[in-house]
């Protein structure tokens, strides 16, 4: 079973969290810049003169597709690297995923999701 | 009479005439970094096309409307018309020292920045073809009048004994009042104040200010028309001025949460404004004032336009009109004959009456503007239109009035 990671997650939160992952062996991902706001609401910025509340506020997306038996330790390393304990920290969404097929190789399936040095291969050798 | 020509009075004004043409791209700038990314080609070309429209008009008649020779005391004469008798030699009654034709270009670089401060009234909405008739009107009907007026030789306001430096009323105060008026009659852009409309790129924004404090070296000091002391005083107080509000705006920004960046700017702008009528008048410590005063004046201007919804979305009012006002009120405290022979004492240095003329100077400019601007608006409105429509709007000035697009 294959499964998508959506997490947001903070700007200043970037590195982190692909230093977390990468620890672990998830190396594939794509990262979107966004905007949006959950619990968080917005924040107050200083004008020309005096202040204006913005409710958008921009924020990073990660997404990483993978085979479900890694799920839970990516999750857990995006939960460590992202925190801070303050509303705003983001949040993820877990999804399923039909079929992944590589573009150059056209492998089809979970296999398609194996990378060399990812967190499976670092099983096998353990 | 023959007026032999000053090198060195004729090389400080080819500089400054230089400084005053580069306030006007300046200018487009320090406005196209406050809209949003979709108006910022749109915003520029509202402030540099005018380096063509005035530089053309100019030439052609404006120049001979403002400065030609008086009819009544109300417009110049049509002497001048296409330069015509504007060359080498100078023209004593304005200038003994340098060529009249100097003299003229010097003049031509404020008739072009001054229409170019209006459209921060009304950016992000207004429909191009609506706008180059109305500056064309405006720069003929309004500016080049006004200018007879202040500057003019046998211009009524001159004749009163008006204080204008450089350009408060001409300049400032016309443009200012008359962002106001076009804002009332072309309403708010879409979704004004019900979400907020962020600046795309304030560090244009600042780069705009730096260069505009450098061309108003030319502005001011060059308004002494010759490299001496009065130009030398001029550029002093118009530093002073720029720095203390530069100053004092950063504080209320800071008083209200945080020292913006954007304010800092504006405050800097809003000195440099402030002290333009009465930088040749006044001396820096007064310019100290002057400055320190206008941004109060000038902030809390702002805060009572966003309290009455009203959509002048770039604070030419605020920032132009507001702080001009009160610098030509504080040449009729301020101004003293120890800086400049050629002007008047003002009210500290024992003629209220200077005062009084000021007053009623301020006061028919901004009648003037205000009302003549209030009327071509509304006849072009209820015409050809002045805003592009609500699909335009949304998809933004750059695409559906240049068909271009600033960042791709």
């Amino acid at each position: 079973m294959l499964k998508k990671i959506e997490a947001i997650i903070r700007e200043d939160k970037v590195n982190d969290v692909m230093d977390g992952l990468n620890e672990i062996g998830i190396v594939g991902m794509n990262l979107f810049e966004v905007r949006g706001h959950g619990r968080q609401g917005g924040v107050q910025l200083v004008g020309r003169a005096g202040t204006y509340q913005v409710n958008l506020l921009p924020k990073i997306q990660v997404n990483i597709v993978l085979n479900e038996r890694n799920l839970e330790a990516a999750i857990n390393a995006i939960i460590k690297s992202a925190y801070t304990g303050e509303t705003g920290d983001g949040i993820i969404f877990v999804m399923p995923v039909d079929d992944v097929i590589r573009i150059r190789t056209q492998e089809q399936g979970p296999g398609a999701m194996i990378y060399p040095g990812d967190i499976d291969e670092r099983k096998k050798k353990r | 009479m023959d007026y032999p020509i000053s090198a060195g009075d004729t090389g400080w004004i080819l500089v400054c005439c230089s400084f005053v043409l580069l306030m006007t791209p300046a200018l487009a700038f320090f406005y196209g970094g406050m809209v949003r990314r979709k108006n910022v080609l749109s915003t520029l070309t509202l402030s540099f096309i005018f380096m063509s429209l005035i530089g053309v008009q100019w030439i052609l008649y404006g120049y001979s409307l403002a400065f030609g020779p008086d009819i009544k005391g109300l417009i110049g004469g049509l002497d001048f018309l296409g330069f015509r008798g504007v060359g080498a030699e100078p023209n004593p009654v304005y200038a003994k020292t340098i060529p009249h034709q100097l003299f003229a270009a010097f003049q031509m670089m404020f008739a072009v920045i001054t229409p170019a401060l209006i459209t921060g009234a009304f950016v992000e909405r207004v429909k191009f073809k609506s706008f180059l008739l109305f500056s064309l009107l405006w720069a003929t009907l309004v500016y080049d009048p006004l200018c007879h007026w202040v500057w003019g030789q046998g211009g009524w306001l001159k004749e009163m004994g008006v204080l204008d430096f450089a350009g408060g009323t001409v300049v400032h105060i016309a443009a200012g009042f008359s962002a106001l008026a076009f804002a009332l009659v072309i309403g708010p852009r879409k979704g004004h104040g019900s979400f907020p409309i962020e600046p795309n790129n304030i560090p244009l924004t600042v780069l705009g200010t730096g260069l505009l404090w450098v061309g108003w070296f030319g502005f001011n000091a060059g308004s002494a028309l010759a490299a001496n002391g009065v130009a030398v005083n001029a550029l002093v107080t118009t530093n002073t001025s720029a720095a203390a509000a530069g100053l004092v705006w950063m504080l209320l920004s800071w008083l209200d949460g945080r020292p913006s960046t954007l304010g800092i700017a504006t405050g800097m702008v809003v000195g440099l404004a402030a002290v333009t009528p009465a930088s040749g008048f006044v001396t820096p410590l007064a310019a100290m004032v002057i400055g320190a005063v206008a941004a109060p004046l000038s902030y809390y201007s702002i805060r009572l336009r966003e309290r009455r919804r009203l959509d002048e979305s770039l604070d030419v009012w605020a920032c132009h009109g507001m702080a001009s006002t009160w610098g030509m009120i504080a040449a009729g405290f301020f101004a003293t004959l120890s800086v400049n022979a050629d002007g008047a004492n003002g009210l500290f240095f024992g003629n209220p009456a200077q005062l009084g003329i000021q007053l009623i100077g301020v006061a028919v400019t901004i009648a003037f503007a205000f009302g003549m601007t209030y009327l071509m608006a509304r006849m072009l409105h209820a015409s050809i239109g002045l805003r592009v429509s609500p699909i335009e709007e949304e998809v933004g000035l750059d695409i559906s009035s240049h068909g271009e697009r600033s960042y791709s």
